[in-house]
């Protein structure tokens, strides 16, 4: 009996002492967390994808609160209506951005860019891309051992085996950017989502010579200029032999994608032309490469 | 006898070419002059179109200070300065010569008598060799100038040279020590001078032993010179690898040969120097090997820089008919080739075409846990841990492990059973972490 007594006693005493050490040290070290950083943590995503440039939602949640204007600070996943809430939790104002998506700008598919040579090392874009240019006669184009999968946090980027190119989920796809960042030809970028899904883009990054490039890829932008002749909005420029359009001017009119003489604008989501709008599209054989060239 | 002592592997040998007489390729009727051949950034050109230049002419300057000189390998008239794909689909920057008869600046000696005796100073020496556009000969092409210039407080004490060829099917510069001995002697003791070392160990594998007993003869005349005959085993010819077996010191990690009192060049790279300091001659050739099983005549090659390496082809047979991999360089530490449609320069050692059955690598399985790539690593690393972390792309801990030692030999890829693409990560990892390592540096 004694023995029950005595062990109550000292395991007593043991758990007071320790009770008050607890309380002592949780006095001393109490870090004053600005209870708001829970808020705004709550109304983030979640997912902890690193798009915000921080290292996860949390981390972002701190700077948000820090910060005295969120100008500089944005989640591309949730977009303006979750930086909104943050404004509001935080008394702050946020910029309205249209919401934004990875867009894929190469379409040389296994047809319209035929192999000129196999590689044979490990199946890995950032190591192909540091042993030589591809399997392709194309030094710019995707080459197709999806990094960009790997990466993809979202489930919303996938390799399309006829094709051999990544293809884009537009309703999972967040704009968290991580694609753009693994992508070692930097083929991917983010462009605004548009109205209705709709989007204009030049699905190419072949900086060659019209002839050469071409030659590598019959669906390659050759720098010829028809579509900068079309364009009414100013918004597409040609650099490097390469076309561009500027998506905070493009008015999604579909001038360009109808000039295009090899097909490389694209178009997605618009409904079909009308008979009356339809501009007769060159055949891509008609163009005479070898002008192009000098 | 000596050689290094953690790791290495034993490739076949298959000197296809050895004892083959180095053959002069024909000139060119259009030269293509790369500029970049060097370590470090490309070289500025200095010339402009429809300028004549002469062999031997400076054509292009250094662009800051890793870079080196480039010069005309023919005479002619510049047509142009543009970049031209290279070997591996990229864009190099080059200048391109039509090539008109073939003179040479008259300052060149092209006598063929051998010019003994070297008076300049040590400092006219580096200057001289700065001037000719002298890089390391050996694959890496680092600018030989700044490893005669040891920084302040480092002294060099001992002269290394590096005559393993290790590499497999690759023989020019055992051809080239068989017919330029004497020359190669002269270059080393220019070196010497240019380093103020009192000694000088050449390393030679075992598998040269005409190379040996000349080299032993010629070394009884000259004072300090001494031949040391090494193991065949694969990487001998790694620079941290031959000073271990030469002198038994261990580079430390992420340091260079001169913080043991190493200097290490190329053999080649000393009849290089011989050329440019006793003859005036800048580099503007190289022998080059064109090997491989079902080559024809596989042989050595003088090739001018800016020649079309087909040229050299041509001579050795041309491309065989089943050729599955076309590889610049040898076997181990060569890359493949897309393009043959290229010129010689400073970095080609040698053209090896290996026959489809060989050229294709086995599906790979996964890893057994053996350690062979363990044994075979001589720098000591655990190359399976390093492919695990750079798949993962977990860099903080692929630097820890000492990733940056790595020195892209491919043993534990030759070694691995399952046939894994260990130096495919390995090489992707290095490049990242060194990338890293470069940001936060330059951050301080």
């Amino acid at each position: 009996m004694n023995i029950i007594v005595l062990s109550l006693i000292v395991l007593g005493i043991i758990g007071c002492s320790a009770a008050v050490i607890l309380f002592l040290v949780a006095r001393k070290f109490n870090v004053q967390e600005d209870p708001r950083i829970d808020l705004v943590e709550q109304a983030l995503p979640g997912a902890n994808c690193g798009g915000c440039g921080f290292s996860g939602c949390r981390n972002f949640a701190e700077a948000c609160v820090k910060a005295d204007v969120l100008d500089n600070l944005r989640c591309p996943v949730g977009g303006t209506p979750t930086m909104s809430e943050v404004g509001n939790i935080l008394g702050l104002t946020t910029e309205i951005s249209e919401p934004m998506i990875a867009v894929v700008r190469c379409s040389g598919s296994c047809e319209k860019r035929p192999h000129v040579n196999t590689y044979n090392g490990a199946k890995n874009c950032a190591i192909a891309n540091s042993l030589y240019s591809g399997e392709t006669g194309c030094s710019f184009g995707c080459l197709g051992f999806g990094d960009c999968v790997t990466v993809c946090q979202f489930d919303a980027i996938h390799i399309n085996m006829e094709t051999g190119l990544p293809e884009v989920d537009d309703d999972k796809c967040t704009a968290c950017g991580a694609c753009v960042k693994a992508c070692p030809k930097s083929i991917i970028e983010l462009r605004k989502k548009g109205p209705k899904n709709r989007r204009i883009f030049v699905g190419c990054v072949n900086k060659d010579k019209g002839g050469i490039a071409r030659k590598a890829c019959t669906v390659a932008c050759i720098g010829c200029g028809k579509c900068v002749k079309e364009c009414s909005f100013d918004a597409i420029t040609i650099e490097n032999n390469l076309a561009y359009i500027d998506f905070t001017k493009c008015r999604l009119c579909r001038k360009c994608v109808a000039v295009c003489p090899t097909g490389a604008i694209h178009e997605t989501n618009f409904p079909p032309r009308k008979e009356d709008v339809q501009v007769s599209v060159p055949e891509a054989e008609t163009v005479k490469i070898e002008d192009l060239s000098k | 006898m000596k050689t290094f002592k953690i790791g290495g592997v034993h490739p076949q040998a298959n000197k296809l070419s050895a004892g083959q007489r180095i053959q002069q390729v024909a000139l060119p009727t259009q030269a293509v002059i790369l500029l970049d051949q060097h370590l470090g950034a490309p070289a500025t050109p200095i010339v402009a179109i429809g300028d004549s230049v002469k062999v031997g002419q400076l054509i292009a300057a250094p662009t800051g200070f890793m870079s080196a000189n480039v010069h005309s390998s023919v005479s002619g008239t510049v047509t142009k300065i543009d970049t031209v794909t290279d070997a591996w689909g990229r864009h190099s920057p080059a200048i391109t010569i039509d090539v008109e008869a073939d003179h040479w600046l008259e300052s060149i000696d092209r006598t063929p008598e051998i010019n003994r005796i070297c008076r300049l100073s040590k400092e006219e020496i580096i200057k001289k060799i700065q001037n000719a556009g002298i890089v390391g000969l050996g694959g890496a092409c680092f600018p030989t100038h700044i490893k005669l210039m040891p920084p302040p407080g480092k002294i060099a004490e001992v002269l290394i040279v590096n005559a393993v060829e290790c590499e497999p099917y690759l023989t020019c510069d055992h051809q080239l020590m068989m017919e330029h001995g004497e020359e190669i002697f002269i270059g080393i003791s220019i070196l010497m001078k240019a380093l103020a070392v009192q000694k000088t160990l050449i390393g030679i594998e075992n598998n040269k032993k005409d190379v040996i007993d000349y080299f032993q003869r010629l070394a009884n005349r000259h004072f300090g010179i001494e031949v040391v005959p090494l193991k065949m085993c694969y990487p001998q010819g790694g620079e941290k690898q031959l000073i271990d077996a030469l002198i038994g010191r261990q580079v430390p990690s992420g340091a260079l040969p001169i913080e043991v009192g190493a200097v290490v060049q190329n053999v080649a790279t000393t009849f290089a120097v011989y050329e440019a300091v006793q003859k005036n001659k800048p580099l503007i050739e190289r022998v080059m090997t064109v090997t491989g099983k079902e080559v024809k005549n596989p042989g050595n090659f003088l090739i001018r820089f800016g020649t079309p390496l087909m040229a050299a082809v041509e001579m050795a047979g041309g491309i065989p008919e089943n050729t599955g991999k076309i590889i610049g360089g040898g076997p181990m530490m060569g890359r493949a080739y897309m393009n043959t449609d290229v010129p010689a320069s400073k970095r080609t050692s040698g053209l090896l075409f290996m026959p489809e059955q060989d050229s294709l690598r086995e599906e790979p399985q996964n890893c057994i846990r053996c350690g062979k790539c363990i044994s075979a690593c001589p720098m000591g690393l655990e190359p399976y841990l390093l492919t695990n972390l750079s798949e993962r792309g977990l860099y903080n801990d692929l630097e820890k492990n000492g990733i940056m030692d790595c020195i892209e030999c491919g043993c534990c890829l030759f070694s691995c059973p399952s046939h894994r693409p260990l130096l495919d990560y390995v090489r992707q990892g290095k490049a990242t972490v060194g990338g890293i390592i470069r940001a936060r540096n330059a951050k301080k």
